[in-house]
């Protein structure tokens, strides 16, 4: 089982993360190139990099500083996501093995509490999504569904490092909860991923370019 | 309308809409949505009526042009009329709500779709369903015929040179700088407006026209979502200018008509690079630069004393890039400037826009009660005299201060230019004749 979850399915799951994301954007790309001119149009790198930038950096934008609490979760939230993952020792041990090399690795213990902030600020938009009236009734179970399968490789991932509870079982969990979500992200809304940076840049023209007006 | 309902739904026509517009910009807004609920706090109909969920700007795309989607447009005429109440009783397209949300999503771009599935319906309030028809048999909103507008000029231009020596209302010259395009309701109802601004282009001693054809810059066809017939003023008001060989297109103390003039025009007559053939600028523009370069002087006796603030035009600031320009003319008119908060790009719509406005008394209701924002940011200045450079913003103004009884007079910066400006020798009237100085048609607007 583990054999195969880190051998021919991992293959796949990479192949379906960003091929399916290659495919998407290359999709949109000819719709855009018939439909939506207006993106070509106005299209200018200044403004697109402001709107992305303001949207990047914690506070950036009104919008955020109207909400800071939220946002400073979502940021640190996404942060130790993109974070753990890469420059996880256990990870880069086995990029060595079967590449000979691997990025720079962070201590355990870092990644231990970036672990923690992903679940803890997960555990936070999960109860949001229920406390706040205007989040609820935008949310459906598969809004709930997507952030649960998207916390499940850390929380399993946590609890085999730790071995709380049966390590092989965990284990197990932990690389089938990664691979299923890496192969969900291009087809779900988790493809902001990448989509996030082509919507930012066109309101960025779109207020920007063509008005002057900020976008955040 | 009623007759209208009998009717089935003409699905293939929805289908056909959603397909055509079933673009990469409205395919990832609607799946990357992330539902986060951040937009809700942007949008004044939210916050004016309770925070009613229903009001988020993601709730309200959810309900309908998601919904068209997802049932792949089969859908009756009950959902057509509960799509009606939400894209057109509660937005009012002001594009706020793109700025507060992370990923950049242009609601007003979806809502105008959805708008523009429901005209194809004949599902539409009934007071833009009447100015569209206008457009569409007349050319201009309110079917003024081109004789009464050109009558309309030629009075008011003799009228005011009594007031200023000189003064003409130019009809038609080729190769002026500007062309000076109006709304509609200016030379039906106000046509003083009409003289104000002429009053100012002829102290500045501009080189300007008035067109008899294509004079009309609004666009109400625009908010009640029929693109087709939205092409014709605007269509009008380009083959104008590019036959009178015209500089610059002048557009009129008026908000939503700069934004189908210069933004959203140019799609509708299909010009593919998305630009006016004819550079298209707002009256505070102009306003501004004469002030800067002093080709207008206003006598400082005359200033206001009191405390004023601006209402930027959604469709003038956020969506027309002038909120500084705005800024920048007040200190010549007014010693106590007080903004609003929020302002600038940021402003709150004052609640008329978007067409609400035209659509008449079975909407004030609901009009009044989400400009309950806008009232309680006027109060906040403690400001007396509120100036607008939009007859929407200046119609629900002076609506709200009388439904909240604020005590503020709403006021235009013609109004206040052409009040306080120096009238240089030159064009001072000779005072040879013995009439009477005729004072009808002077004073303000409303």
């Amino acid at each position: 089982m583990y054999e195969f979850l880190t051998g021919p399915a991992l293959w796949a799951a990479f192949i379906v993360f960003f091929g399916g994301l290659a495919v998407r954007i290359a999709y949109l790309y000819g719709l855009s190139m018939e439909r939506d001119r207006v993106f070509y149009n106005h299209m200018d790198s200044k403004w697109a990099l402001k709107s992305i930038g303001h949207w990047i950096i914690p506070l950036g934008s009104a919008s955020m500083r109207q909400q800071p609490i939220f946002s400073i979760v979502v940021f640190i939230f996404h942060i130790c996501l993109l974070v753990v993952p890469v420059f996880l020792f256990a990870h880069n041990m086995l990029w060595s093995e079967s590449w000979g090399v691997s990025p720079w690795s962070m201590p355990d213990a870092v990644a231990d509490v970036m672990t923690m902030l992903v679940l803890a600020s997960g555990v936070f938009l999960i109860l949001r999504r229920i406390a706040r009236p205007e989040v609820r009734i935008l949310t459906s179970a598969w809004d709930y569904t997507l952030l649960i399968l998207t916390l499940l490789p850390f929380i399993t991932g946590f609890l085999a490092y730790h071995q709380w509870g049966s390590y092989e079982t965990l284990l197990i969990l932990h690389i089938l909860s990664a691979e299923v979500l890496l192969v969900v992200i291009p087809f779900s809304k988790l493809a902001h991923v990448v989509l996030f940076f082509f919507s930012r840049a066109f309101i960025g023209f779109e207020m920007g370019t063509r008005r002057g007006a900020r976008a955040w | 309308m009623s007759e209208e309902i009998k009717k089935p739904v003409n699905i293939r026509k929805i289908k056909e809409l959603l397909d055509m517009n079933d673009g990469a910009r409205v395919r990832t807004w609607l799946s990357i949505c992330s539902r986060c609920g951040l937009c809700a706090e942007s949008c004044f109909f939210y916050l004016a009526n309770n925070k009613d969920p229903k009001l988020s700007p993601a709730y309200k795309v959810k309900a309908t042009l998601l919904e068209l989607y997802r049932r792949k447009g089969e859908v009756d005429y009950d959902f057509l009329n509960r799509t009606r109440e939400i894209v057109w009783g509660q937005c009012t397209m002001c594009k706020r709500c793109s700025q507060f949300c992370p990923f950049g999503i242009d609601v007003a771009t979806m809502i105008s779709l959805v708008r523009t599935i429901c005209e194809s319906q004949g599902v539409v309030p009934e007071g833009l369903a009447r100015t569209t028809e206008n457009i569409r048999v007349s050319g201009n909103q309110m079917a003024m015929a081109t004789e009464d507008f050109v009558e309309t000029c030629s009075w008011m231009a003799e009228e005011t040179s009594e007031e200023i020596a000189g003064l003409d209302i130019p009809m038609d010259v080729h190769g002026a700088k500007y062309m000076y395009t109006v709304n509609p309701r200016e030379p039906m109802y106000y046509p003083q407006d009409i003289a104000m601004a002429a009053k100012i282009f002829t102290v500045a001693e501009e080189s300007w026209t008035m067109p008899s054809t294509g004079w009309d810059c609004t666009n109400l066809a625009m908010f009640s979502g029929n693109r087709a017939v939205a092409a014709i003023p605007v269509k009008a008001m380009y083959d104008k200018a590019i036959e009178l060989g015209v500089e610059k297109i002048v557009i009129t103390e008026c908000g939503h008509a700069f934004r189908s003039a210069a933004f959203e025009g140019p799609y509708f007559v299909g010009r593919r690079d998305g630009k006016p053939p004819v550079p298209v600028i707002h009256s505070v523009q102009v306003f501004y630069e004469y002030l800067r370069d002093g080709r207008i002087k206003i006598d400082p006796s005359k200033m206001l004393e009191e405390p004023v603030t601006y209402q930027d035009p959604c469709n003038v600031s956020r969506n027309g890039g002038l909120w500084e320009e705005g800024r920048k003319i007040i200190p010549y008119l007014a010693k106590d400037f007080r903004d609003m908060n929020p302002n600038r790009d940021h402003n709150h719509c004052c609640g008329g826009g978007g067409g609400f406005i035209p659509m008449g008394p079975e909407y004030k209701a609901r009009r009044m009660a989400s400009g309950r924002i806008k009232a309680e940011q006027i109060k906040a200045t403690g400001a007396k005299i509120i100036i607008t450079p939009c007859h929407n913003c200046f119609d629900q103004i002076n609506d709200l201060v009388k439904e909240y009884k604020l005590g503020v007079k709403v006021v235009s910066f013609k109004d206040l230019i052409t009040e306080m400006m120096i009238i240089p020798e030159k064009f001072q009237p000779v005072e040879n004749e013995e009439e009477m100085e005729d004072a009808a048609g002077e004073g303000t607007e409303g």
